[in-house]
């Protein structure tokens, strides 16, 4: 099981978090001047790197707050200096 | 001197197609591209050992009571080729169609799973509805009591459905296509492409460059690493996926049980060892492991449906990568780089469609557009919004 580094209650175990995916894709500003390919990028491109990969996490049994991490999708292991 | 079931060739110049990828669907490809097509001068490329990743990996369940008409056709066309697959490779896979039940815990799920048996069977598809007393009629040792937190309230059982030796599935088809002139190549991981203009001239590897008219990318949960070193994007998150053996036991089970609501599916292998796996741990990861509360919640959900497992015990646990698309289906067809294709996006259920997607993926590269099976399959799909959706027949995993 991982031990997610939550910033606000510290290491906790995964179970008391669910995963929210890539991390900084923001909504877009303006929705109705996409094209179709830029719509679908949105909703359905996500980056699916081997390697550290910055993605969300959610404290689901905790503090009920989201935050994000940097994290390797091999070793799996949380990078230091988590920003939220 | 040992008789091997297939050559190991030193990588050639060039091929009219090169694979990327030994799995199952690789070696299915490769086989479909010569047996079909007479395209014999192909390699499939493996980075590791042949059939190391998912397809030593899978719970070998196959089935194809899928919900739209787009998947009932791919998945019907497999299991067809399943149910001669001995006889076409003059080996035994050990196909054993014992039928394969999906249970149903909730109002919903029983909806769910009527509507289902109804569109299967208008897709002839063998299909049928069962009341709790028949699952237990059909399979004595699953709890049908009432009592419990999520009770059986009913199943989808398909008669046709099964299980197969994957390992023997995949020296089949190796053995089959290296007779047929295929080179199949180890040890040759893929890094990089040549690029000229809008195609690609060949494939950069572990083991010195290869050219390739064609390029076939067929690595389910490395499908992702691949795209980006060509420039586009899939929709598609790599997954852990969970699977476990117990040790070897009686006959105990002689049907394929699958819950979505609780999370297990189970079956029993022909030596006796029981095989179960569950959902996708929740990240994105290539690690091939996964978080072990993910085993523990798939072990209570099969000792609450089967109380006689409550003893058993685990020999194994592991986990392979899966390619997991928004609409549970996969990616099949032609790619931004014209002379690239692509096979990926099976998630959970590619093992299933092993000799469907080869044979269709085959064509599709044979022809350069896509095979009629493969047409609502195309990654445009993301685009246009004809998702084929099949949260609820891809089953537990998704």
């Amino acid at each position: 099981m991982l031990s997610v580094p939550c910033p606000w209650c510290g290491p906790r175990d995964e179970t008391e978090f669910k995963y929210g995916g890539q991390a900084h894709v923001a909504y877009p500003s303006d929705p109705a001047a996409l094209s179709d390919a830029e719509w679908a990028s949105y909703l359905f491109l996500r980056d699916n790197p081997k390697g550290w990969f910055a993605e969300r996490w959610f404290h689901s049994a905790g503090c009920r707050r989201w935050f994000d991490v940097v994290r390797h999708t091999v070793t799996y292991e949380f990078a230091p200096g988590v920003t939220p | 001197m040992t008789d091997f079931l297939w050559a190991d060739p030193e990588p050639e110049r060039g091929y009219d197609v090169v694979v990327i990828g030994a799995g199952g669907h690789g070696l299915a490809t490769a086989y479909y591209l010569a047996r079909n097509h007479g395209i014999t001068n192909v390699a499939v490329l493996e980075r590791g050992w042949l059939a190391g990743g998912n397809m030593a990996r899978n719970t070998t369940i196959i089935r194809s009571n899928y919900l739209w008409d787009a998947s009932a056709a791919i998945y019907e066309h497999s299991l067809k080729l399943w149910e001669g697959l001995s006889d076409e490779l003059d080996y035994d896979i050990l196909f054993s169609q014992r039928g394969v039940l999906n249970l149903a815990h909730s109002l919903p799920d029983v909806r769910e799973g009527i509507r289902r048996v109804n569109a299967n069977r208008l897709n002839g598809v063998d299909a049928e509805w069962l009341t709790p007393a028949e699952v237990k009629k059909l399979v004595p040792i699953i709890n049908t009591s009432q009592e419990l937190r999520y009770p059986v309230m009913g199943a989808t059982f398909q008669p046709r459905a099964g299980i197969a030796k994957h390992d023997y599935v995949a020296w089949a088809y190796a053995r089959a296509a290296h007779r047929l002139g295929v080179h199949l190549i180890q040890n040759c991981e893929v890094t990089g492409f040549l690029r000229d203009g809008d195609r690609v001239r060949g494939v950069v590897t572990s083991r010195g460059t290869i050219e390739a008219d064609r390029v076939a990318l067929c690595a389910a949960g490395h499908t992702s690493v691949l795209a980006s070193e060509l420039g586009f994007r899939l929709p598609l998150a790599s997954h852990p996926l969970q699977a476990l053996v117990s040790e070897l036991l009686e006959q105990v089970l002689d049907t394929v049980v699958m819950s979505n609501a609780i999370h297990v599916y189970v079956s029993q292998a022909h030596k006796g060892e029981l095989v179960m796996g569950a959902g996708v741990d929740a990240y994105n990861g290539y690690g091939q492991r996964g978080s072990f509360h993910v085993i523990e919640s798939q072990m209570a959900a099969a000792v609450e449906l089967f109380p006689i497992f409550a003893r058993a015990h685990v020999l194994r646990t592991w986990a392979g990568i899966v390619d997991v698309s928004p609409d549970a289906s996969p990616v099949l067809g032609l790619t931004p780089v014209e002379n690239v294709f692509v096979n990926c996006g099976w998630g959970t259920g590619g093992f299933k469609a092993t000799p469907g997607a080869g044979w269709v993926y085959a064509d599709t590269i044979a022809h350069g557009r896509p095979h009629p099976l493969a047409a609502p399959f195309a990654l445009d799909r993301f685009t246009t919004g004809a998702l084929v959706d099949e949260h609820g027949a891809a089953a537990v995993a998704h």
